[in-house]
């Protein structure tokens, strides 16, 4: 391999050629500021615009200041990553960002968190030079179910049109306009919710500042705790107990289920429950669904079309019904384990506790902003009741929690409650990429051969790479697996299938890199993707801990179809827990 | 930005596919494809960057991003008769910028657009090379020289019925 040696700020090192100034830097541990840059390593994600000029270093002999996020190292170079020279135009650039940029952090709702706002006080910025006469651009707020966009705070990183474009390949997002009035924006500057967006998140999970953000639903949920009328009950979906402690200081990959718990009780839950109970039920109704369709399939039936694409996350739904509705029968009908929890939750359970829907709210807490607008579909409510109420983000349940004055290092781990609280080690896998297809395989083995699956981790759908592939022995039939998370994965899976080329008989597809995990509505990752690995390892550990590992032999959801459901794909079942896609691809129809 | 709500006929849906085919559809084209439309239609209306994005397969939001950046590129019809004021060195100093407030004035128009009736547009270029004449205003084919702001109604009037 070929290697440049080099010097910065006087430290001789040797790099493979290609490797930039900054990360040379960062491995003789100077750590160069940098904006717009972002990478996340092993999801191979990069944004590099060159275009805030933050991260620029002196190179002897250069007349120019090199941005070090995008020059590569060459031999023999002398590097100052701190001369007078470099400060000075790194403060300049700060200014002058700064100068189009309000100064209401103190009402941000990304205070705190802010690329931007540490980035000043990192430099030490104490005034910001011709803000009195400095007219400032100024663009319209944009609500959308799931994510607010207020451009007056973008600063053109253009993080979110890397995702949006290159890794989800939805392409709701581009930069328009130019110089003072450029803003990232949908076609025809339209709102979100009538462009292409997917509510994926991933856009607000990189935004560097409070320029996208979710919407915030904790309001909603405080009245209905205030309104005595009311019972409340929460579900928690896998991935949120995986990062919720990074909010309070913990680090990466701790798991604070227990202590989740408790505090939910605290804030005033009547009932905390657990998202991964239904996700169990899901393995239940999508495993038996693929079963069904695999034996057809396998006798010739011509109308059992496999493969069978998992339906459980929203983002992905959103981008199949617009991209791919020639394919939306192939997706399992199976509804999502949000929504699987919010059907049983507002009659078996509401039945159970002897009242009626009205008065039961149901809340979600989730690592994601589609279950937002996933909530408000039409199809997920009766008379005007929606089956899941409100959705929050694992983001605005630290909020939340901190605003009650609840310390969650210091609480004593608690339990679920019953009955929707028991789930297996194969619902907490539901959080990771390669997790629903791993439960889906644990019960559909058994169902499907009748014999006991000797070893439950199956190390081969696991992973971070972007699509993965495996095949399973069924007893003597090959069941071939695809895998894929990330929107742009998905896209190359789905094409093949659309050429008729596939030749899975599963996939798995998760909107978000590394799946739920990496949610958008999760704690900032600020491009460090250890911190997604942390998690991942996080829920293996949850899934190992348990004691049954396989979503049927859940004693609780065995009673439910004893006393409730009957079988799985019955057609009680079929009413609650399965749902149909709609062909939304977009014509634009420019909305003023 | 606003735009017309035009249908495309057939033919200009073909004549669109076209022009992506001859630069084979290449995503990398997306530039040259749009000049092309535009010379055809006048204009990029969104129903023209939505049948080259199926073509190029190019997102919406990457076209509107294009057009929107190079000025060249526009998203409302010139009117009848488009009206142009140079803003060169020389027209400026000898007062076009009058001249352009007075159209504004007159028309209700903001650079770049174009009148309710489609009937007048407004744009301003760079140096038209007839400085001996300036300040410069051309209305389609016409040239008017030495316009003052005074002149504007009258100029209006012969473009009436
Ligand atoms: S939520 Fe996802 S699909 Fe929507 S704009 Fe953001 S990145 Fe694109
Ligand atoms: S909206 Fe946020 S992520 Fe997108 S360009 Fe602006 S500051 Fe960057
Ligand atoms: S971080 Fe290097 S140019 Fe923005
Ligand atoms: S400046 Fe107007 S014609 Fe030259």
């Amino acid at each position: 391999m070929e290697t440049m040696k080099l010097t910065i700020d006087n430290k001789i090192i040797e790099v493979p050629k290609g490797t930039t100034l900054f990360k040379a830097a960062r491995e003789l541990g100077i750590e160069i500021p940098t904006l717009c840059y972002m990478e996340l390593h092993d999801l191979n994600i990069e944004n590099k615009p060159a275009g805030c000029r933050i991260c620029v270093v002196e190179v002897q002999g250069r007349r120019n200041l090199a941005p070090s996020c995008a020059t590569n190292c060459e031999n023999g170079m002398v590097v100052k990553t701190h001369s007078t020279r470099v400060l000075n135009a790194r403060r300049t650039v700060m200014e002058f960002i700064l100068s189009d940029h309000p100064k209401e952090c103190l009402i941000c709702p990304k205070s705190g968190s802010c690329d931007l706002q540490n980035m000043a006080i990192r430099l030490g910025i104490r005034e910001i030079p011709g803000t009195e006469i400095a007219k400032m651009s100024t663009y319209r707020k944009d609500t959308s179910p799931s994510i607010i966009r207020d451009l007056d705070k973008c600063i053109m990183c253009r993080r979110c049109e890397t995702m949006c474009n290159d890794v989800q390949t939805v392409g709701a997002l581009s930069a328009i306009n130019r110089g003072f009035m450029a803003v990232v924006s949908p076609a025809f500057e339209q709102n979100l919710e009538h462009s292409t967006c997917t509510y994926c998140g991933q856009c607000v999970a990189v935004c560097p500042t409070g320029a996208l953000t979710e919407v915030d639903h904790t309001p909603d949920i405080l009245r209905a705790l205030a309104d005595p009328t009311k019972t409340v009950i929460v579900q928690t979906a896998p991935a949120v107990r995986a990062a919720l402690g990074e909010e309070f200081g913990m680090e990466p990959g701790t798991l604070v289920t227990g202590k989740m718990v408790a505090a939910l009780r605290v804030l005033g839950f009547k009932y905390v429950f657990d998202t991964d109970f239904a996700a169990d039920l899901t393995i239940m109704e999508e495993g038996s669904e693929f079963l069904d369709r695999l034996s057809r399939h396998l006798k010739g039936d011509e109308s059992a079309k496999l493969p069978i694409l998992t339906s459980c996350c929203p983002g992905w739904v959103n981008f199949f019904e617009s991209y791919f509705p020639d394919l939306k029968d192939i997706p399992s009908t199976a509804k999502s384990p949000q929504q699987m929890f919010g059907a049983i939750a507002k009659t078996y359970f509401a039945e159970k506790i002897g009242i009626g829907r009205k008065d039961l709210v149901v809340v979600s807490i989730m690592p994601c902003l589609a279950k937002k607008y996933e909530c408000q579909r039409e199809e997920f409510s009766t008379d005007g009741n929606r089956d899941v109420d409100y959705s929050i983000s694992t983001r605005e349940l630290a909020a939340f929690i901190k605003q009650a004055n609840i310390d969650l290092n210091n609480l004593e781990s608690e339990e679920f409650d019953s009955p929707m609280g028991e789930s297996t080690g194969a619902g907490v896998i539901f959080g990771n990429t390669g997790g629903v297809i791993e439960a889906a395989v644990r019960t559909a083995y058994e169902l499907n051969t009748g014999k006991k699956l000797e070893k439950v981790d199956f190390m081969e759908l696991r992973g971070l790479e972007g699509v993965r592939e495996a095949t399973i022995d069924f007893n003597g039939t090959p069941i071939r697996i695809g895998i894929a998370h990330g929107l742009g994965n998905a896209r190359k899976l789905l094409n093949d299938v659309r050429a008729g080329k596939s030749k899975f008989h599963a996939i798995e597809i998760m909107a978000c890199p590394g799946g739920c995990i990496g949610g958008g509505g999760q704690p900032l990752h600020h491009g460090n993707s250890d911190i997604i690995k942390a998690r991942a390892a996080a829920i293996y550990r949850e899934d190992k801990k348990k004691i049954l590992r396989k979503s049927h032999e859940n004693p609780f959801i065995i009673k439910l179809y004893k006393e409730f459901l009957g079988k799985p794909n019955s057609e009680k079942a079929h009413h609650l827990l399965h749902t149909h896609y709609f062909d939304k691809k977009k014509k634009f129809i420019v909305k003023q | 930005m606003s735009s017309i709500k035009i249908e495309l006929r057939e033919e200009d849906v073909k004549r669109i596919k076209e022009i992506c085919a001859s630069f084979r559809n290449d995503p990398q084209e997306l530039i040259n494809v749009l000049h092309r439309c535009q010379e055809h239609f006048g204009y990029l209306p969104a129903e023209v960057q939505e049948v080259v994005s199926e073509e190029l397969t190019v997102p919406v939001a990457k076209i509107y991003g294009v057009i929107t950046f190079y000025s060249f590129f526009t998203m409302t019809p010139k009117g009848k008769h488009p009206i142009s004021i140079c803003m060169g060195t020389a027209c400026y100093v000898r007062g076009a910028e009058k001249v352009l407030d007075e159209f504004k004035r007159e028309l209700g128009l903001q650079v770049g657009q174009t009148t309710k009736d489609g009937k007048f547009s407004l744009s301003s270029l760079r140096c038209v090379g007839a400085c001996g004449l300036a300040p410069v205003v051309l209305v389609g084919d016409k040239t008017y020289g030495r316009v003052a702001p005074d002149d504007v109604k009258n100029i209006l009037k012969e473009y009436e019925q």
